[in-house]
């Protein structure tokens, strides 16, 4: 079963950046990318659990801050040559208003 | 599908859980796998042990399989499990803790013993072997709080732990049988280099010595010799050699002689049971390297796997050693016996000898000493065993196509190895598996081929041949040379960046990455705060700093920590506080419930661990600048106390460190920029391992510059002495704008001074008006800079970055 939650406004992350939050258990790391798309993926690095939402957001990917792991943030994949991948979810953004909607 | 077979592996180690890995490769569901390991770890690298004594490496990381590798590949692991009793009719094994478990396969992969001298007081306290992590734990334990080693044997094992004893400030005599070192592995004029060679790091060797019996009550005191004399020591290390692991072997009953007997697909004389690695004798020899276990280990993977194979021949094998920096190889027979003939160089102004054997026309033996990089060729060419007649010269001067005795090209010898040798002989990492990762999987440096391949990731011994490699193959595949560039984004190095910048007048990073044709339109986490420092440094005024191509502890002015919380250092200038200030910041650290507050190195208080979202109002409460403890910026200004209390200063320590500190806080750097004052030649702020540091003397200050206490210690380079606090801000000014300048990012002090040499820096910086003038650029630089924590109390924009989103609404989808 999945749910959708109207989580925050496009305005409340910076461009190139990412603010973190929780539902349920979960933590959740959401980026805005230079082409103001918005992903939601894991806060959790799957080397050695680094928070993601800290990390350098480049083109459609963020390095850890904790070992530079680089992470795709669509796929969920880890770039070569490291191995592993994180899970990511479904966002919708409403432009007129600027609402970020998340399915989890 | 047909039931899985049950596959029964004893012993955690290096040749046995190979032959698993290469078995997973080949099939992954014929059989249920369950292994027994003695030592309570994961399968690890043994021949790392001696990089985990000389301080090159840490436990964890010569781990080559960890927990969740067993995990994923369903296979059941018994650590501290001993297996005891094989019972071969009933197809199970037990172990001494009672455990049983049933096999259809048994592989036995017991490994060796060090030999322990039967000699009277082996079984003292502090008499040990080394083989296996607890060795290496006492080692480090007993260096704590004793002094003197002794090392039995002078072969490869006993060297290597000689140096990681020495290492651990250990005084370590080695004690050997034989006249010459590694008398085995070495003919006698190498082993006489290699012995003068180790006698400089502080080795101590007592030759022709027969260990008779070992001192002391219940813990060892010292060693007797057969000819009478006699030495003290805390600590034995026997390691005279290796003996094959067959105690349970012959209780099951399988036929055993040195080592337990296998026929070519690793079968011991009783059905469905097999033996690899050291416990195992192949025509009758039993192999104590890991480039045979690897092929063993091969084989028998290929035959478990019902796969193709036509069995192990044997292996001819060779010898490297790599001891802080003394590089030995040898190959095959390298004796001279009757029907042999050979040749000889041997260099002792540039340390090498190289000495090749021939018998009937072929290679068959070979020595090398300082100089290794013939070494894979050679051990070819004996492998291969064609005829070399006429070439002997060419071989012995090393490997150049038409001869001549000219300087080879580096890369020739690799050109003509088959794909299947060996390269990296820790991994077992072909040549052709390292071509495949350089032409097919894109990696251009050898940090990226070790990496994917594990190649030069143990040892490194091989690293010369791997960079060989990456410029054979990149060089041929590209069609020209490789160029590294700042990061994988970009083939253009830090200069003509720099130029470009200059010469374009680019203003922003995204303008650099177009016109540069950037290979990835947004870069890396290396390249985007590389350009972000350079155009800050070249337009302070009108480049606007780019916050998210900050790395991320300059995005949050705080030190990241590996659970994800932060650390505070409050600015306290020259380390000199007050009571006022220090109430402040207990009551801050009480208020946020701060779990750790501790003293750091430069001087400084450190709240660590703090939630990301009280960052901002800690600040606040604080009420003090950022102490700038997480950037690439003026760390810290250590001070002593100087003439002010201390009856040694002869100037004001303190005085000049917090002056210093006012000057330069706030400004970037290509990298973390220390300083500290002494008030006197006693030194106590430790001022000549930092980037600058002031020494007081009697009517003035010693300027010294590209210390560094880090990774490499170094000590500083005196760049000048002058008389008056003016012209110590002029001189460290007028240094650490130069650095801001020229250094490339991410590069401390010393690695720039070492790069561009002393000289030029002192050059560059003989003029007064050019130190002036240097001296304001970065005045003005800084003055455009304001405190960052206030920056962001005030802005409620920036505020926002440091908390959660909260509240999220389910909605109806």
């Amino acid at each position: 079963m999945t749910t959708k939650f109207l989580i925050a406004n496009l305005s409340d992350i910076d461009v190139k950046s990412s603010r973190k939050l929780k539902i349920d258990d979960k933590e959740i790391a959401l980026f805005r990318l230079s082409d103001n798309s918005i992903l939601a993926v894991d806060n959790k690095c799957p080397h050695k659990g680094g928070q993601l939402s800290e990390g350098m957001v480049c083109g459609t990917a963020v390095h850890c801050p904790l070992h530079d792991w680089k992470i795709d943030l669509r796929s969920g994949r880890v770039h070569e040559p490291d191995e592993g991948c994180i899970t990511t979810y479904k966002t919708e953004i409403d432009h007129e208003s600027g609402s970020i909607y998340v399915t989890i | 599908m047909t039931q899985a077979k049950k596959l029964v592996l004893i012993g955690n180690g290096m040749a046995g859980v190979r032959a698993i890995e290469h078995l997973l490769k080949l099939t992954t569901d014929a059989y249920e796998i369950t292994i027994f390991g003695s030592e309570p770890h994961p399968n690890y690298n043994r021949i790392m042990l001696s990089s985990v004594l000389e301080g090159g490496a840490d436990i964890n990381e010569i781990v080559i399989n960890d927990w969740d590798w067993y995990k994923e590949n369903n296979i059941e692991l018994h650590t501290g499990h001993t297996v005891s009793r094989i019972d071969t009719d009933n197809k199970k094994v037990t172990t001494h803790l009672g455990l049983e478990a049933e096999y259809d396969t048994l592989v036995i992969a017991t490994g060796s013993n060090p030999f322990m001298l039967p000699i009277p007081g082996a079984d003292k306290e502090g008499v040990i072997g080394f083989r296996d992590i607890r060795d290496c734990e006492i080692m480090i334990e007993t260096a704590k709080t004793y002094k003197k080693a002794a090392v039995i044997g002078g072969g490869l094992l006993g060297l290597e732990a000689a140096r990681g004893l020495l290492h651990l400030g250990m005084e370590v005599d080695v004690i050997h049988r034989n006249a010459f070192l590694m008398n085995r592995e070495l003919d006698e004029p190498a082993s006489v280099m290699l012995k003068r060679e180790l006698e400089e790091q502080g080795m101590k060797f007592l030759l022709s010595k027969q260990t008779a019996s070992v001192k002391g009550n219940k813990r060892v005191t010292g060693l007797a010799f057969s000819d009478g004399t006699e030495i003290c020591a805390d600590l034995v290390v026997m390691a005279a050699g290796i003996v094959p692991n067959v105690e349970l072997a012959q209780a099951t009953g399988l036929e055993v002689n040195r080592g337990i007997i296998v026929n070519d697909y690793m079968q011991t004389s009783i059905p469905d049971v097999y033996a690899v690695g050291e416990c195992a004798e192949h025509r009758g020899v039993a192999y104590g390297l890991v480039a045979p276990l690897y092929e063993q280990g091969a084989v028998l993977a290929k035959h478990l796997a019902g796969v193709d194979t036509d069995g192990y021949h044997g292996s001819v094998t060779s010898t490297k050693l790599k001891v802080s920096g003394v590089d030995v190889f040898s190959a095959g027979s390298f004796r001279d016996t009757p029907g042999t003939r050979s040749m000889r160089i041997q260099d002792d102004f540039a340390g090498t000898y190289k000495k090749i054997v021939v018998k009937d026309g072929k290679l068959i033996g070979a020595v090398l000493f300082g100089d290794i990089s013939d070494g894979a060729e050679l051990f070819s060419q004996i492998k291969k065993g064609e005829s070399i007649e006429g070439r002997e010269k060419e071989i012995l001067l090393g490997f150049a196509p038409g001869g001549g005795g000219a300087k080879k090209d580096p890369t020739a010898h690799l050109a003509a190895l088959a794909d299947d040798e060996i390269i990296c002989g820790c991994n077992g990492v072909s040549k052709g598996a390292i071509g495949d990762a350089i032409l097919n999987k894109g990696c251009n440096t050898v940090g990226a081929i070790k990496a994917c391949t594990k190649a030069a990731a143990s040892c490194g011994g091989c690293k010369t041949d791997v960079e060989g490699l990456l410029h054979l193959y990149a060089g041929d595949a590209v069609g020209e040379p490789v160029k590294e560039g700042i990061c994988g984004c970009t083939t253009h190095s830090r200069d003509e960046i720099v130029s470009e910048i200059k010469r374009m007048g680019l203003k922003t990073i995204k303008e650099v990455m177009n016109v540069l044709e950037w290979k990835n339109p947004e870069g890396c986490s290396k390249c985007r705060p590389s350009l972000n420092y350079y155009l800050g440094m070249l337009f302070p005024e009108e480049y606007v700093d780019e916050k998210e191509s900050r790395i991320t502890n300059e995005r949050y002015h705080a030190n990241i920590q590996k659970d994800g919380t932060y650390s505070v250092v409050p600015r306290i200038y020259g380390g000199v506080t007050s009571p006022a200030e220090l109430k402040r910041i207990a009551d801050v650290a009480v208020k946020y419930e701060v779990p750790l507050v501790k003293f750091t190195g430069g001087q400084r208080l450190d709240l660590l661990g703090v939630k990301k979202e009280d960052l901002p109002s800690m600040w606040e409460d604080l009420d003090m600048p950022s102490g700038h403890a997480y950037g690439k910026t003026l760390r810290t200004v250590k001070t002593c106390v100087g003439n002010t209390f201390c009856r040694f200063g002869t100037q004001d320590a303190m005085g000049m460190g917090i002056k210093l500190e006012k000057a330069f806080e706030r400004m970037n750097a290509p990298a973390k920029v220390k300083l500290a004052v002494s008030g006197c030649p006693r030194n106590c702020a430790e001022a000549t391992i930092k980037d600058v540091g002031l020494v007081a003397i009697d009517g003035g200050w010693e300027i010294h510059i590209a210390g560094n206490g880090g990774v490499h210690v170094r000590a500083t380079d005196l760049l000048t002495v002058v008389k008056t606090e003016e012209e110590v801000m002029e001189w460290s000014s007028a240094f650490l704008q130069l650095y801001r300048e020229e250094a490339t990012w991410n590069e401390r002090t010393m690695h720039w001074v070492e790069r561009v040499g002393l000289d030029y820096v002192k050059k560059a910086l003989e003029d007064h008006e050019v130190r002036m003038a240097l001296k304001d650029r970065l005045d003005k630089a800084i003055s455009l800079q304001e405190d960052p924590w206030k920056k962001i109390i005030e802005d409620k924009e920036l505020r926002k970055n440091f908390e959660q989103i909260t509240a999220p609404q389910p909605v109806q989808s």
